[in-house]
């Protein structure tokens, strides 16, 4: 059937490096979803793309620096932070984004998160939270909820998961949210906010892994996103400290912290160079 | 006067010339992390760096210091960071990453003894091998050990530009008793220091490959974020678009021309120094603090007639395999000088092939080796 309207495009397709596609991520999977919520979000921030860096460490969400069409680092594991903050304090300009997992973010590289957050440094964090490694097939991880199952939990996980909106407020962000993947709409006007923001900001995206998490916990793909619609409790403004995430009482939703404070570089300047805000020497 | 460059002429400890040589080589970033001996190049360049529109950043972790120097130098700035050896172990993967996605920096290890928290503030040269070897996977490393603080303030700005030239992390491998050691330091004028920086691509922006070997050396020009580019950088194994291929053809490709890129300039970046060599039956190998206990024991041993020389490996890694291979076919025997158990001892006795002896001076670690002792060894083993 011929119709010209149709068109093989994707409208996306511009921030996307199409030449990488199919990309990796499993039927059923939501890190695409918040990938998308992520290139919305991007274009309709205005800013100015070609000073755009995306820095992601390991796992399937780190995938994403891999497909965006942009300057993109794939770096290593839970390492994305300080290699994104290198790169913001080399180059002010620079609008500096890591787009990662809750493993990469929050275990292996969940000290680096804290000190970022703390001294407030200009990035962006948007995690994906699937509650598990993806990547290495479906083992525990700091966020994995108590008791849930995974490769490397059999009968149950008996640790407690981060509270991630509430370490990222301990720790000094500006901007903290959360939404699900499927709040698409709120998650990308979460992370325009998130973009434009001056300062350490941080979204958690839950997104469901039906792969390495789902079926150990007798959850559909499907039924995750029922579950993520019925126990959502969208309260914006909520305190950090209630948002843990135990799906018998609801998932707590929203912005839940936006303030204002100066930046790493803003305090850096003020002091070490109060009269002179001249570039970094240039290499080149 | 550039700012950047202190000329005149100083009274100062090897670890503050490093941080001044940095300076004149251009150095905008630091990412440091505290760690004995190595903690008072940190706190120089943190005092010089801002007023030169530089950043200096401590971070919480020598993982992090090492993850924030990549990234700056992605964004175009010179970078660097200091540790010594519980900072450079922890800094391994990123030196992998460093070396696999070609970026240009320079890390300082001010060496003392090991294993583990070992002596913090006695020196040793125990972290040899794990600078050549100590990241995952196969690949070349360039190295540079100095002998005084005059020679790590050059020695800094050659491995700056030895990392711009080839694209790679570039390692000073010095050692607690140079790092504190107060000497006389000439820094020059701005003008006779020779500074080389990475080469910037050309052409259309939309057909640029960021792993493209070019120009007679077979670098890729490297494009710095915010130049339009759409760079792809990763760890993976990368084709020359720097998209990840998980062949074994691919694997190959990349590897080798990561090997490559230094084997074949082995002649460009491998300094060494001869010194009472010409007509020396027995060469000593020595480098870094070593190679001044060497020297003295050279004159002494010349003044009981023994004929020795010494062979100072300026650069360590790459390693002088080849002068190492025609000096064994025409000496009597090699005594390699270091602070450890045998580490360039090994690699100059597997060098020699068999055609001359090689015989070890070094110990654990924590005091210099005095050059009677190395004299000793000499009368003891030939």
């Amino acid at each position: 059937m011929k119709n010209s309207s149709l068109s093989n495009k994707h409208p996306l397709d511009e921030l996307i490096r199409t030449d990488r596609i199919p990309h990796i991520w499993c039927p059923g999977c939501g890190v695409g979803t918040v990938f998308s919520s992520f290139l919305i979000a991007l274009r309709e921030s205005g800013i100015d793309l070609k000073n755009t860096v995306v820095v992601s460490g390991i796992g399937c969400s780190g995938r994403a620096a891999g497909y965006v069409k942009l300057d993109s680092f794939h770096t290593t594991h839970g390492r994305a932070i300080p290699f994104a903050t290198g790169i913001k304090l080399a180059n002010p300009d620079l609008n500096v984004i890591v787009f990662s997992g809750d493993g990469d973010l929050f275990a292996i590289g969940g000290n680096h998160f804290i000190h970022a957050a703390r001294r407030n440094v200009d990035l962006t964090v948007i995690c994906v939270n699937n509650f598990t490694y993806g990547m290495t097939g479906g083992q525990a991880a700091a966020t994995t909820p108590s008791m849930a199952k995974t490769t490397t939990t059999p009968k149950g996980n008996s640790e407690s998961p981060f509270n991630l909106p509430h370490l990222a407020y301990a720790s000094g962000a500006t901007y903290v949210a959360r939404w699900t993947m499927l709040h698409a709409r709120d998650l990308t006007e979460a992370i325009k906010e998130a973009i434009l923001k001056r300062g350490f900001s941080f979204i958690e995206a839950l997104a469901p892994c039906p792969t390495g998490y789902g079926r150990r916990n007798k959850e559909q793909p499907l039924q995750t996103l029922k579950i993520y619609q019925e126990k959502a409790i969208i309260k914006n403004g909520a305190n950090p400290a209630e948002a843990d995430i135990d799906f018998n009482k609801g998932i707590i939703l929203g912005k839940f912290i936006d303030i204002k404070k100066p930046t790493w570089l803003d305090t850096y300047n003020s002091i070490y160079r109060p009269q002179d805000n001249s570039d970094i020497i240039d290499a080149a | 006067m550039s700012k950047n460059v202190n000329t005149g002429e100083y009274f100062i400890t090897g670890d503050v010339a490093c941080a001044e040589g940095a300076l004149a080589a251009g150095c905008g970033f630091f990412g440091g992390y505290p760690i004995t001996p190595a903690t008072e190049v940190a706190e120089h360049i943190a005092a010089r760096l801002p007023d030169l529109g530089g950043v200096y950043i401590q971070l919480e972790d020598e993982i992090a210091a090492i993850a924030s120097v990549l990234g700056a130098s992605w964004a175009g700035v010179k970078s660097m960071t200091a540790t010594s050896g519980p900072g450079f172990s922890l800094m391994m993967e990123n030196i992998g990453l460093g070396i696999c996605t070609e970026t240009p920096c320079v890390i300082v290890n001010i060496q003392r003894a090991g294993p583990s928290t070992g002596l913090p503030t006695l020196g040793a040269q125990g972290d040899m091998m794990q600078a050549r070897w100590g990241s995952h996977g196969h690949y070349e490393i360039i190295a540079l050990s100095p002998s005084s603080p005059q020679e790590i303030f050059y020695q800094t700005i050659e491995a700056f530009n030895l990392s711009e030239k080839y694209r790679l992390p570039v390692l000073i491998m010095s050692d607690e008793a140079i790092g504190h050691i107060s000497e006389r330091v000439i820094i020059p004028k701005a003008r006779d220091i020779k500074l080389i920086s990475r080469i910037k691509p050309k052409g259309k922006k939309n057909y640029f490959k960021p792993y493209q070997p070019e120009g007679h050396l077979g670098i890729p020009p490297m494009a710095d974020i915010g130049e339009g580019y759409n760079l792809h950088i990763t760890g993976l194994t990368h084709d020359h678009k720097g998209y990840p291929d998980m062949t074994p053809e691919g694997q190959e490709e990349m590897v080798n021309r990561l090997i490559k890129k230094i084997k074949d300039n082995r002649d460009d970046i491998i300094r060494t120094e001869d010194y009472r060599m010409d007509d020396a039956e027995i060469v000593i190998v020595s480098y870094g603090v070593s190679a001044r206990s060497s020297l003295a024991a050279v004159d002494i041993a010349r003044a009981q007639g023994i004929k020795a020389g010494l062979f100072r490996l300026i650069t360590v890694w790459p390693f002088s395999e080849l002068r190492i291979k025609e000096l064994a076919k025409k000496i009597r025997g090699f005594v390699t000088v270091e602070l450890n158990l045998g580490q360039i001892h090994l690699e100059v006795e597997r060098a020699a092939g068999g055609n001359a002896p090689a015989f070890l001076v070094g110990h654990h670690g924590g005091t210099v080796i005095s050059p009677e002792t190395i004299v000793e060894a000499l009368k003891n083993n030939f």
